[in-house]
């Protein structure tokens, strides 16, 4: 198993941890991930708020690059904001011919053609359904059964298009927390939205919806995130949070690559652990008690 | 004899006309106001309008209602009522569709929201990918002469950021890079203005 890599812009800056994590997890597990080449912004959700023929192009340029480099491989993609805009544009491309040539009369400025074969996968499909937990069990050496995770999916890796799980009442990463040892936090907020950007333009309209999800993580040592921006979202605004609505305390959050890069063993710098925003010092030391057990 | 009107103009604040929302009224046709999008958006709480009013009044062609209203800028494309609207209707898509009447149309009731994503959309079009301190500064630029306090609530995060070498210092005003996407952008101008 092998797959073509779009880390998008996040894993580049803000979100570096939760590349270097996938790589590592993926490296560890002799899976082979090819970046690729001079990909380009999907978009985010900004270019669906200005202009739809934007929205098909950006994340066109980067199914094209894919498509002329190895039609083979699925595009993996750890961003759910990324995998949703490349897998909509792929639909898109494969079930409307008229806005593919639409599309292709705007990639043809840059001496690209989209076809919409490229099969887009979400990381967490790719660890759930191709990789599995059992492959995970395999490669543990780190006994994590002391923590209690809340998993926590976000929206657009689920919704609109349910791929590989249950949109409403996802499930898919508990065999994967149970592989690592690790116990799962019940909870109803796995599916909740964050409010994506609306911490930037809606703040006191996001912190209300993050407050609900963290409240509802008491109990966990930690919550696991699968998207950049829920990630954001959950860890840099949790002293605000605690100020205004003073019922919560801080709460680890960790993407799910590091989680399972720590039941790995994988070292911290592998992991990018210090990057994170939000890992308290109750999880610090149960991790190092893991460690030295 | 009538003296001709003057043309008309597209200024700040205009609503656009009615015939503007056909694509989303078509789209939306087969509400029966059911409100099961009201009862599965996570924003309601914030909304002026709720969901299903929203597209009552799409439907009704209520222009002036709909560009007042801050509803449709409230949307986190979160897909739960596009999942669960029994009659299977695009109403994710369809705020989009909204917002990108708003953004075209300049209305400085959504500034908050159109100069972000316009920032954004600058920033990758000069170079390809986010810039994400050039993009913010140009965001704060615009939004400090309304919102003197705003860049005030990211500060300690920016700083954080900063110290985890998750932010670049970067010049903000750079000249455009190796995978400027200036053709694109200017192919779908070109496009969507003789649409
Ligand atoms: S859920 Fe669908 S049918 Fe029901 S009110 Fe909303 S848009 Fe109309
Ligand atoms: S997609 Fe938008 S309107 Fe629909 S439920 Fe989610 S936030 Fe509300």
């Amino acid at each position: 198993m092998s797959y073509l890599y779009y880390p998008g812009c996040s894993l580049t800056g803000t979100a570096r941890e939760y590349d270097l994590s996938t790589r590592a997890v993926m490296d560890a597990m002799g899976v082979p991930l090819t970046e690729l080449e001079e990909w380009t912004c999907c978009g985010a959700s900004a270019a669906e708020a200005c202009s739809e023929l934007l929205s098909l192009a950006l994340p066109a340029i980067n199914l094209a690059i894919a498509e002329g480099m190895d039609a083979r491989q699925d595009v993996m993609i750890p961003c759910s904001a990324c995998y949703l805009n490349l897998k909509k544009t792929a639909e898109t491309m494969r079930q409307d011919p008229l806005t593919r040539d639409r599309v292709n009369t705007v990639l043809a400025e840059n001496d690209l053609t989209v076809k919409g074969t490229a099969k887009v996968r979400h990381l967490l499909d790719v660890l759930a359904t191709d990789l599995g937990a059992d492959a995970i069990r395999d490669k543990v050496t780190v006994d994590l059964s002391h923590l209690t995770i809340a998993p926590y999916y976000g929206c657009q890796c689920l919704r609109p298009y349910p791929v590989f799980d249950d949109p409403e009442e996802p499930r898919s990463m508990e065999p994967l927390i149970r592989a690592t040892g690790a116990r799962i936090h019940p909870w109803q907020m796995g599916a909740k939205c964050c409010g994506a950007s609306h911490m930037n333009t809606k703040m006191d309209v996001a912190l209300e919806l993050v407050h609900a999800i963290l409240q509802a993580a008491r109990g966990a040592d930690a919550i696991v995130t699968v998207c950049p921006m829920c990630q954001m979202n959950l860890e840099a605004y949790q002293d605000k949070i605690a100020r205004r609505y003073g019922d919560v305390s801080s709460v680890t959050i960790l993407y799910l690559p590091q989680l399972i890069g720590m039941a790995f063993g994988l070292s911290d710098e592998a992991l990018g652990l210090e990057l994170n925003l939000a890992v308290n010092n109750h999880f610090r030391s149960k991790r190092k008690a893991a460690v030295n057990a | 004899m009538k003296t001709a009107a003057a043309p008309p103009t597209r200024q700040d604040g205009a609503v656009p006309d009615r015939e503007a929302l056909h694509a989303i009224q078509k789209k939306i046709q087969a509400c029966i106001q059911c409100g099961t999008c009201t009862a599965s958006c996570p924003n309601e709480f914030a909304m002026d309008l709720t969901p299903r009013r929203l597209w009552r009044m799409v439907l009704m062609g209520e222009t002036d209602a709909i560009f007042t209203s801050q509803t449709f800028t409230l949307c986190s494309a979160c897909y739960s009522c596009t999942l669960r609207c029994p009659r299977g209707l695009p109403l994710t898509e369809a705020m989009h569709d909204l917002k990108q009447m708003a953004f075209r149309g300049h209305m400085s009731r959504y500034k908050p929201s159109t100069a972000f994503y316009g920032h954004f959309m600058n920033t990758i079009r000069r170079h390809g990918r986010i810039r994400e301190t050039e993009f913010i500064s140009r965001y704060f630029l615009t939004m400090t002469p309304s919102k003197p306090m705003l860049p005030l609530s990211y500060t300690g995060l920016g700083f954080k950021l900063f110290r985890k070498g998750k932010m670049a210092i970067e010049y903000p005003f750079a000249a455009p890079g190796k995978r400027s996407l200036e053709k694109i952008f200017q192919k779908v101008e070109s496009m969507e203005a003789s649409a």
